[in-house]
């Protein structure tokens, strides 16, 4: 079975995040774990406080478009509840996506944030499955 | 960039022929150094731009450009309604009316000088800036509409400032056609806490000492004195705008398949200019532009407090407020007619030249002032707008530095602290929540920005009016 993790991958002004598993919920979950790693080290979060989100998937079942969504809908409850999330349980099923996000306040002295994330973009938007089954789900965030 | 690909024009001009999809050729201003270290996805963005529906003239390229999404950053392009013009999203950016204004403090650096210290920590009090930090201001629904309709008109209601400010702010410190209605619930949820503050990345707020003046009539006419000390404040519409901007992005994305365009890039989402999104955006964009104009109002206010209780014999005036995030509806000359299109600036700063309609009284004669905010050991410029620049990127010139190595890199090449170290002993002091943000944004992580400004001057985009050296950075 091949392995979760992520990554940062380069661009010029902002930053890439790609996340991969043996499923596509892991592979998103990890996407969203590299997402924290761009504002801050995910080992110093806490996973204390639970908070969950839930999406209709777009009409064609497009997954890239779902990535998107799930990314903005993870910096949408960053943003507004002012939290960092370290662990990330994802199902999708036919229609929807649901997750729930485990994380904590930002505390400015622990965390030491580095930037906020603004938004996913479409560039280097991918998400696939190679042969031997490994999913990888990818974009360019905006900071 | 690969210049084999180009037509050289002048010293500082490049252009792209109009070949395959697209309508309009591509015009890049940049000396040959600065084209050299261009990405080649600038060129290909520009490219693409150039092969939406509508655009008119040219896809023109600022000095400062690097790869963007969708538009490259620094990327200008104007589309006309009447003849099938789009409006992008991705065109515009998610930090709508993302800007920079500048403030004159009437002190000489060596007032400032001893107390720069204890200034920058009751600046750094004083503005929220970072990720998690939160303004002291929270609007219910209503006060939020009033924001979005009035721009910085609505803040100086609010006490955040005074009338006088208003006309130095494009637009008059209110964008008109605003509609709040378009603004959804969560766009409206992230700014609740976010009002007066500064985000965080290359934002910043910098107390600089005018250390050059290149043409003193205007710098008069500016208010500008060689060896004072002028506060320059960079940021944007924060979450609300970051908001409205993921959500047309994909809004767009349909728009854009129902009216048979063919996008050559996903992040150019864009819908007709006269079709049910592409008015909704706009409504969107422009109450947006406002968030924009109230936070920067709001942070000037705070400011203004900060220098009070440092120096009560003076004041703080604004010199001009502009932003570099914006599509803008203008009237320009383009093939031979007057037109009204509907001018993207992603990345670049608005240089109306002299007698313009649109400036200020104060500026009718000499054109626009134009700020461009370098990275924190640097620097940064005030230009003024030229009548050449109508011709030559329908009033526009470049808005910053640029990056020239991403945060990745900067944080393998550079540790905060040493980057705080370098700069205080160049006489800088920085103040940041986060010694990784610092890092990102090290002074070697921009391009020159002297030479960004050379080329824009050289190549009649606006003209150099005074170079602007750091005391205090402030970084979100």
């Amino acid at each position: 079975m091949a392995e979760a993790g992520w990554e940062h991958f380069e661009h010029m002004a902002d930053i890439g995040v790609r996340g991969w598993g043996p499923t596509l919920e892991e592979a998103f979950a990890q996407a969203a774990l590299a997402l924290t790693a761009v504002v801050t080290d995910p080992a110093r979060v806490e996973p204390r406080q639970a908070v969950t989100i839930e999406l209709e998937r777009d009409d064609d079942g497009d997954l890239e478009l779902l990535l998107v969504d799930f990314l903005d809908a993870v910096i949408y409850e960053m943003a507004v509840r002012k939290m960092l999330f370290s662990r990330f349980d994802v199902e999708i099923d036919d229609r929807r996506l649901r997750a729930t996000l485990w994380g904590e306040p930002v505390d400015r002295a622990k965390h030491q944030p580095a930037v906020e994330v603004k938004g996913a973009t479409f560039t280097e938007l991918k998400v696939t499955r190679s042969d031997d089954g490994r999913w990888v789900a990818q974009c360019v965030l905006d900071v | 960039m690969d210049i084999s690909k180009l037509e050289r024009i002048d010293e500082t001009c490049w252009r792209i022929p109009a070949t395959g999809k697209m309508r309009v050729p591509v015009l890049i201003y940049a000396d040959e150094d600065l084209i050299r270290d261009m990405d080649d996805k600038v060129a290909e963005q520009a490219g693409n731009v150039a092969s939406l529906p509508g655009i008119v003239g040219a896809c023109y390229v600022m000095p400062d450009a690097h790869w963007g999404y969708g538009f490259p950053i620094g990327g200008v392009a104007a589309f006309d309604p009447a003849e099938g013009g789009v409006i992008s999203a991705g065109g515009v950016g998610f930090d709508i009316s993302c800007g920079v204004r500048t403030l004159t403090t009437g002190l000489k650096r060596e007032e400032v000088e001893p107390l720069k210290k204890s200034l920058a920590e009751a600046l750094f009090i004083h503005i929220p800036a970072g990720v998690g930090s939160k303004g002291s201001i929270s609007l219910n629904d209503a006060e939020m509409d009033a924001m979005l309709k009035g721009g910085a008109t609505w803040a100086v209601k609010q006490g955040y400032g005074r009338e006088e400010d208003l006309e130095r702010i494009e637009e008059h410190g209110c964008m008109a056609g605003a509609d709040p209605a378009q603004v959804s619930k969560r766009a409206r949820e992230r700014q609740r806490r976010e009002m007066g503050t500064l985000g965080s990345g290359n934002h910043y707020l910098e107390v600089q000492v005018v250390e050059e003046i290149f043409n003193p009539d205007v710098a008069k006419v500016f208010g500008l004195e060689a060896d004072e000390v002028v506060v320059t404040i960079h940021c944007g519409s924060r979450g609300l705008g970051h908001q409205i901007g993921s959500e047309y992005l994909k809004l767009m994305q349909k728009a854009a398949k129902e009216a048979g365009i063919e996008l050559p890039d996903r992040e150019l989402a864009c819908a007709p200019i006269r079709s049910p999104v592409g008015q909704r955006y706009l409504g969107a964009m422009r109450a947006g532009i406002n968030c924009a104009l109230a936070n920067r109002q709001i942070i000037t206010h705070l400011v203004r407090k900060v220098f009070a209780e440092f120096f009560p014999d003076h004041d703080l005036k604004l010199i001009y407020d502009v932003s570099h995030n914006t599509c803008k509806e203008e009237e320009h000359e383009v093939g031979g007619k007057r037109r009204r299109v509907f001018v993207h600036r992603k990345g670049a700063t608005r240089a109306f030249g002299p007698g313009h309609p649109a400036l200020p009284e104060a500026f009718r004669l000499v054109g626009q002032p134009v700020i461009i905010g370098g990275s924190m050991g640097t620097g940064s410029y005030i230009l003024v707008g030229t009548t050449e620049s109508e011709r030559r990127s329908l009033s526009s010139a470049c808005h910053g530095a640029g990056r020239c190595l991403s945060r990745r890199q900067a944080t393998k090449t550079w540790k905060g602290q040493q980057v705080i170290a370098e700069l205080e002993r160049q006489g800088i002091i920085v103040c940041s929540p986060s010694m990784r943000g610092v890092a990102e944004e090290a002074p070697q992580a921009y391009k020159p920005v002297d030479a960004v400004v050379r080329a824009a001057d050289k190549a009649g985009l606006a003209r150099l009016v005074a170079r602007l050296r750091p005391l205090v950075c402030i970084k979100g």
